[in-house]
């Protein structure tokens, strides 16, 4: 038998840019709810991530314990978010006193005043990308994917915008789908979803329609094996984003053989 | 809102299967809002006077116990010990008395703190909403207040006099103190006053709900403390089992998912271990619950409040915390600036 030969054809990917950083990883892990810090860098690791985001609230600045930071590889992005913050004069101080400690200044902005459903407050989250991008801060900022507010957020020099899938540690993936959509065709940022995604199938999905990156940290962090978690979510990401790219086919409703409306125009 | 039928019949299961199932609940959601992470802090007693009398405390106005408020140079002393150990989260307690510990005092005590702890909780008598405020803005995260029981035949009963007494001022500290801004309310119940457990949970689990519903930017906790032995006066408890202490926390979790759950070295290292996994999110470690019990040169002439259970050392309880796989978190806040904004 011939020796069957081919070349792959290699698809053409852009890497994913934000203010002027290229990356080719268009998975983001957070770093919360592990059980050691050792399966932080064991995942990141495993899932050649490039941008991890951190609560400031948890970086030990005293080093009494071991500081987070410490686990976390050199090339990767550091993305400090405001956990914590209740309003946007909270969020704008804590990203100044992550700044002010040496984390750089890219920052996740979550202002989040409801304690049972950890919703995010879009009024103040825009408050404060205004005063942070203003201060030279490159802002990611976490919200409920509202049209209106995305494109405030663009206006307030938002870097990217990062609307929920559903609730934060929910595992319920995509409950906002639509909404996330008309932010992916109407928005000219990237649109990272976060929160919510609890399986990589449900990663694929976004990237699939389009989504140019995801953020995963609970289902990563409380899989019994973190490490090859990360490594699926990162997988099911670039497999969402090939499929994106492949321009797969609609899905169809059942054909019809007969054209009724317009079957006459062709009759003889 | 869970019924306080429901609230009986899961504090009155019996079968190891179901209790089981319920302890796998209560894991499950555990895990799924906190991770791996159990957060420490350290009680610091800084005064026992009291003006009240509540017949189930070793601090009451008429037990005959050595008196003690530290000066703000033995409360530096003590926070400095404590801080050594790496713990950043501070509880700073007192007796409940308006006269021996009034605002200033607290405040003078607030700022020591400052520079020692990342995060600072109080535990003392309820005040009103202004000086919650001031606390708020001198640097305060949290404050702790306990209904104790929500019976009010009952409280009446082992509240014999005192500012203590009032129970709906009491009732009312937790709209309060969110009002004044405060990051942090801790709610609970003190397990052996009453005799029924499922109604005071069922009372308690409302009070937060109350809350959650009206101040919803708090972030809330839970106390189940049980009574322990006190030195001088024989008050009888109504005694809860480590079986029903357990029930309690499981039904807390699963009643309320994302609300923290504390646990303080009054119980036993082996209950408290186990009690881990189900449902508790924070625990203090190494306490000392004497007033200058950290470093006092004659600890056994202080007084405690309770008697504590669990005597390991901090560096004890992470390394236990690390074997069973979570990850002890001893910094939790980063101080901002607590200016209130309009």
């Amino acid at each position: 038998m011939d020796q069957i030969s081919t070349t792959p054809q290699q698809i053409q990917d852009t890497p994913l840019t934000i203010a002027g950083k290229k990356f080719r990883n268009r998975f983001f892990l957070g770093t919360g709810k592990f059980k050691n810090k050792a399966d932080v860098t064991e995942s990141i690791v495993a899932a050649q991530v490039e941008i991890v985001t951190v609560a400031l609230r948890r970086i030990d600045s005293e080093h009494h314990e071991e500081n987070i930071l410490e686990y976390i590889p050199k090339h990767v992005t550091l993305l400090v978010n405001t956990s914590g913050a209740r309003n946007a004069q909270e969020a704008v101080r804590i990203a100044r006193l992550a700044q002010a400690s040496g984390c750089g200044n890219w920052v996740k902005i979550e202002v989040i005043n409801d304690s049972k459903y950890l919703l995010p407050d879009n009024q103040e989250t825009i408050k404060a990308t205004e005063i942070l991008a203003a201060e030279g801060f490159v802002v990611l900022p976490y919200m409920f994917p509202d049209l209106y507010v995305a494109r405030q957020l663009v206006k307030a020099g938002a870097a990217t915008v990062m609307p929920l899938g559903s609730l934060i540690g929910s595992h319920q993936g995509l409950k906002a789908k639509e909404f996330i959509k008309i932010l992916i065709d109407e928005i000219d940022v990237p649109i990272v979803v976060d929160a919510g995604i609890g399986r990589p199938s449900q990663a694929a999905e976004a990237m699939e329609m389009g989504a140019d990156a995801v953020l995963a940290n609970t289902a990563v962090a409380t899989a019994q094996n973190p490490a090859v978690a990360a490594q699926a979510f990162s997988l099911a990401v670039a497999a969402g984003r090939l499929a994106y790219l492949s321009k797969l086919p609609q899905k169809q409703s059942p054909a019809s053989a007969s054209s009724p409306l317009t079957g006459f125009l062709f009759e003889r | 809102m869970i019924s306080l039928t429901e609230v009986q019949k899961t504090l009155a299961i019996e079968s190891p299967e179901a209790i089981e199932n319920l302890a796998q609940k209560a894991k499950r959601l555990t895990q799924q809002y906190f991770g791996h992470t159990i957060s420490l802090y350290a009680p610091l007693y800084i005064s026992n006077y009291c003006s009240s009398h509540c017949t189930y405390c070793g601090f009451h106005v008429r037990n005959r116990i050595h008196r003690l408020k530290l000066t703000p140079g033995q409360i530096n002393k003590e926070m400095a010990h404590v801080a050594q150990s790496g713990i950043e989260n501070i509880l700073i307690l007192t007796g409940e008395s308006y006269q021996a510990t009034p605002l200033a005092y607290l405040k003078e005590a607030v700022e020591i703190a400052q520079k020692y702890f990342s995060s600072i909780s109080l535990e003392v008598h309820p005040m009103d909403e202004t000086e919650y405020g001031e606390l708020f803005a001198a640097g305060v995260d949290g404050i702790a207040i306990y209904q104790e029981t929500y019976n009010r035949h009952r409280y009446a009963q082992v509240h014999l006099s005192g500012k203590k007494k009032n129970y709906d001022y009491r009732y009312g500290a937790p709209e309060r103190i969110a009002h004044a801004g405060m990051r942090q309310i801790s709610m609970g119940i003190l397990l052996g006053l009453a005799d029924d457990v499922a109604a005071d949970a069922h009372e308690l689990f409302l009070h937060l709900r109350f809350m959650e519903k009206n101040f919803p930017g708090v972030e809330y906790s839970l106390s189940f403390p049980r009574l322990r032995p006190i030195k001088g006066l024989g008050f009888e408890p109504c005694l809860v089992s480590d079986l029903m202490l357990f029930k309690i926390i499981c039904l807390a979790r699963i009643v309320f998912p994302r609300v923290g759950i504390n646990l303080s070295t009054r119980e036993s290292a082996r209950l408290r271990d186990r009690l881990l996994g189900v449902g508790i999110t924070r625990i203090s470690a190494a306490s000392k619950t004497s007033v200058g019990g950290y470093t006092s040169e004659s600890p056994e002439d202080l007084d405690p409040q309770f008697d504590i259970q669990d005597e390991r050392s901090v560096e004890n309880i992470v390394a236990m915390l690390k074997k069973r796989n979570f990850d002890p978190v001893l910094t939790d806040w980063r101080r901002i600036d607590n200016k209130i904004f309009s």
